[in-house]
């Protein structure tokens, strides 16, 4: 046993407390801890509430930590017990019921109360908080038993508890002292809008009335205002307001305005005592609202726990109303002043408002109605303090036009801090962008990339680096020149492909020969495209260069950053065997192969193939190549489909494997997935895959341009058609108008946004003789085609050359 | 460690495919070996100077230039010198061609770890 580890007493059991305890646990403090709470309940999230009146919620779904969590933690727990006073003198914790607990330590987390008018009949019968457990419990209750309430308080507090009142079936009366609802957060007209969906969903409104007195004998009867009218209600609930809790602070002699006042590391004016949550007043401000709470709590756990941390500046108070379908926010300053420059828009008829104050061009508050998925977004903007630029504007506006890129939405790139990574795949951050541009007067995304490797990976990151590149010219950056489709040429795809027909080229040296290319024998982007489009261009007689393919292709496997590969076999429409599987099992077990994974595509993938053994493997397995290494038909992905499955109306197993063996081995711009599905539920999930079928009664729906990769992009509703010939038909003329326009490499995803939804449907399905001559060109296609890996088994020569290793 | 330079006869000109890559084992050494399409041979250690390492002996071929298989490194075949944006080292070897023989020359203090 270590030296006697410091106590440390929580007092307080709630979501500020605990959340430093955890914290605390995090960062590895050591200590003895004991906490107290007044409610029999462990710690539990508080801003639930509202869901648990709501009836979404049971208490139990609403407990953050369970008394295992306090006994695997070893910490002492006392429920329903309160503190009464620190003292400080013999470094004593005292209860109410008779307990002196020593510490070293203590942090009071004692929140706050539900604020209670002080007028004649407030202690009636009928009338509570909405704060805890037991005022919950209370308005459930009361909803069983009575008709009528009134909720005093148009706050967030008031709303939630009416909503829920609602709910519960009541008739509900908001009263609200002044003419708009939660002024403290929301501007005029988010106000009225806010008013106006409340009372379309039952809640009414006393607007501008004072309450003076509660009526009634034992229990309540109803409200008087100052105005001199009444309002009948048989339950009252007070929600004007919070005050912090600072009774215990107060009877120890702790130093209290209208909150316990702290410092910057959250110490008190007694020695060794600290304080979090909303009974703390921290640079004359008390918090309501969480964020701020876990934010003090993070900065109290570090310093207990001896780690380095910057002092506690404040927060940014952000809200949002939780329930009831209104969703609203607002953050920072909300109320326009003659210094503000206001961006706002209103739709009355989305119901829907949006309102971003500028001071000097810099964001300084926003409110939101309706839609609020900018919120975090333009809290952060408000919290840095952030500049307006017209990125940033046209994101949060919604008026952007351009598609998201690797890096995260919602970051304009000047709020990008410097260290930022920008490129995933090559770890490039946005100052080594910036000082590439800078110190070398760049003014290309490719010069960019030669120099950083920034976007030369996966190009998901382009749309930023761009953007990036933008910031820093500002006005000296101009749309790139014209664009090879890399660094050897600065013809285009449409260009080169127009030669080689033009011209009758055969071969990637000719092609780069007679058109000039800077560097002779090409790279490792123009080789496959230009092998690529020579195949296609010539089905029947184009050589295929294995020179000119990727690994994975040269090979007919995949490499593995070990340099070993992987063995996909085919499994058609994802069914196999037993004797197949049992094959499979035999031959990974004869070749050790290190893991057998299930794929996303509905097959087995046996990873871990020594280079020598990969051809052995095949010739035992004596399978089809799965041509998982390829640009080409990957998977057809089924679900169960009519042959077994209830709701099945089409035989989409069946149907799959006859697309999947039609289309395998022919090479296309990039990989390729389909999936076919028996019914509208679709189980093999069509809306992301490059063409996806869903049966139905009657006939079929073809979807193209899904994607679910580094792009998602859900695919367009494409046809409908009646038959099984039909559909097989529209496949292959879709398949095959993308092969002859797409760009090498270019997904469905993108090719359908570049040539336009509308555009191959014309190609396609406008002209019956068109769709003919294209299904009829890739029948011709693929009557070329055979399996590579018995290829590759026949033939000595090569396979030596690629598998096999020389000692000397 | 070897302790001096060697010599490996590392097999016939036609052995090796025209921008096809082939691994050799020379002693306890790893091989890339390379013919360009001129005709020369140039080998390599098999291994990326990348921080990822990994194979290089499947690379595309072009000029005197290798496209690293993995990271898509530009690597000159005849230093070893990894081109701009990237920055490092192949390990290269001197290669000797005579009456069709192919020869690999190390020296006495080649790593031989991969």
């Amino acid at each position: 046993m270590a030296a006697e580890r410091e106590k440390l007493v929580l007092i307080g059991n709630g979501m500020a407390g605990v959340g430093t305890i955890e914290q605390i646990l995090k960062l590895g403090g050591a200590y003895d801890i004991s906490v107290f709470g007044s409610e029999p309940h462990p710690n539990y999230n508080r801003i639930m509430l509202s869901y648990v009146l709501e009836g979404s919620k049971s208490i139990e779904d609403i407990i953050l930590n369970d008394l295992g969590w306090y006994e695997d933690n070893h910490i002492t727990l006392h429920t329903g017990t309160t503190v009464t006073r620190i003292d400080d003198q013999n470094k004593l914790i005292l209860t109410d019921n008779g307990l002196a607990v020593p510490y070293d330590k203590a942090i009071i987390a004692t929140g706050s109360n539900s604020f209670i008018l002080p007028v004649p009949g407030s202690t009636k019968d009928g009338v509570v908080g909405f704060r805890d457990i037991a005022d919950c419990d209370a308005m459930l209750a009361a909803a069983k038993q009575y008709r009528t309430a009134a909720v005093i308080g148009g706050g967030l507090l008031g709303l939630e508890a009416a909503k829920g009142l609602v709910n519960l079936g009541m008739d509900v009366t908001v009263v609200h002292l002044l003419e708009d609802l939660m002024e403290r957060q929301l501007d005029r007209t988010a106000s009225s809008m806010l008013q106006a969906e409340l009372t379309r969903q039952g809640v009414r409104f006393a607007m501008g009335k004072q309450t003076v007195e509660l009526t009634g004998e034992e229990r309540v009867t109803g409200l008087r205002f100052s105005d001199g009218s009444v309002l009948p209600a048989e339950f009252v609930v007070m929600a004007v307001g919070i005050k912090p809790n600072v009774q215990l602070a107060k009877d120890s002699g702790i130093t209290v305005n209208r909150g316990i006042v702290v410092d910057d590391y959250m110490q008190t004016s007694m020695a060794d005592v600290y304080s979090v949550g909303e009974c703390t007043e921290h640079r004359g401000t008390c918090y309501g609202l969480v964020a701020p709470l876990f934010e003090q709590g993070m900065v109290l756990a570090k310093h207990l726990s001896g780690v380095q941390t910057p002092g506690y500046e404040g927060s940014v108070v952000a809200t949002k109303l939780k329930i009831s379908g209104v969703d609203v926010f607002s953050a920072g300053e909300f109320t326009e002043t003659p210094e503000h420059t206001v961006i706002s828009a209103k739709d009355e008829w989305k119901r829907t408002y949006k309102k971003i104050l500028l001071k000097n061009n810099v964001i300084v508050g926003a409110v939101l109605f309706g839609d609020v998925t900018e919120s975090a977004n333009l809290q952060k903007l408000v919290k840095n303090s952030t500049e307006m630029t017209n990125e940033i504007y046209d994101e949060v506006m919604g008026t952007s036009c351009c598609g998201g890129g690797g890096a995260k939405k919602g970051m304009s790139v000047e709020a990008m801090a410097d260290e930022e990574i920008v490129c995933g795949c090559n770890g490039v951050t946005k100052k080594a962008i910036v000082d590439a541009v800078t110190e070398n007067g760049f003014t290309t995304v490719d010069e960019i990339k030669a120099c950083t490797g920034a976007t030369r990976s996966c190009g998901g990151c382009k749309p930023v680096v761009e953007q990036i590149l933008q910031f820093v010219l500002g006005d000296s950056f101009q749309q790139s020149a014209k664009q090879g489709i890399c660094s050897c040429t600065s013809l285009s795809r449409d260009e080169i492909v127009a030669e080689i027909t033009a011209k009758g080229l055969r071969t990637t040296k000719e092609v780069m020969h007679v058109l000039d290319w800077k560097q002779a024998e090409g790279c490792s982007k123009c080789r496959p495209a230009v092998n690529y489009y020579l195949g296609m261009i010539y089905p029947d007689t184009h050589e295929d260069e294995k020179e000119s393919r990727f690994v994975n292709e040269r090979m007919s496997a995949n490499i593995q950053k070990d340099g070993t590969y992987t063995v996909i076999p085919r499994m058609y429409g994802g069914v196999t065997t037993p004797e197949d599987l049992k094959r499979i099992a035999d031959v990974s077990l004869k070749y050790d192969v290190k893991v057998v994974k299930v794929t996303g595509g509905q097959r087995l993938d046996l990873i871990g193939v020594k280079k020598e053994d990969v051809p052995k493997v095949w010739e035992e397995l004596d399978m089809p190549s799965g041509y998982g290494y390829a640009k080409s038909l990957r998977t057809v992905k089924t679900c169960v489909g009519s042959q077994f499955c209830r709701f099945g109306t089409q035989d989409s197993m069946g149907m799959g494997a006859m697309l999947e063996r039609k289309y395998e081995r022919l090479d296309m711009p990039a990989k390729f997935k389909m999936a076919v599905n028996g019914c509208p539920r679709n189980c093999a999930e069509s809306c992301t895959k490059d063409i996806g079928i869903v049966g139905n009664d009657g006939g079929w729906e073809v979807f193209i341009g899904g994607n679910g990769g580094i792009k998602p992009r859900i695919a367009d509703a494409f046809c409908k058609v009646k038959s099984d010939e039909e559909l097989v038909e529209v496949c292959s003329a879709v398949i095959q108008y993308y092969r002859e326009t797409g760009n090498y490499l270019e997904r469905t995803s993108e090719w359908v946004e570049r040539m336009g939804l509308e555009h191959i449907q014309t190609v396609v399905m406008g002209n019956d003789d068109n769709r003919k001559e294209l299904a009829a060109r890739i029948d011709f296609a693929l009557a070329q085609v055979s399996d590579p890996w018995r290829k590759m088994l026949d033939d000595k020569n090569t396979r030596t050359a690629l598998f096999e290793e020389t000692q000397v | 460690m070897e302790r001096s330079n060697r010599e490996y006869t590392i097999g016939a000109v036609e052995d090796f495919m025209l921008q096809i890559g082939r691994v050799v084992h020379a002693g306890e050494v790893e091989l890339a070996i390379f013919r360009t399409s001129d005709g020369a041979i140039y080998a390599v250690r098999n291994h990326s100077p990348h921080p990822k390492g990994g194979p290089l002996a499947e690379g595309i071929v072009s000029g005197y230039y290798l496209y690293d298989p993995l990271h898509d490194w530009k690597i000159d075949l005849r230093t070893g010198e990894i081109q701009a944006p990237d920055r490092g080292q192949a390990e290269v070897y001197p290669v000797t061609v005579e009456g069709g023989v192919v020869k690999v020359t190390l020296p006495a203090a080649v790593t031989t770890l991969n």
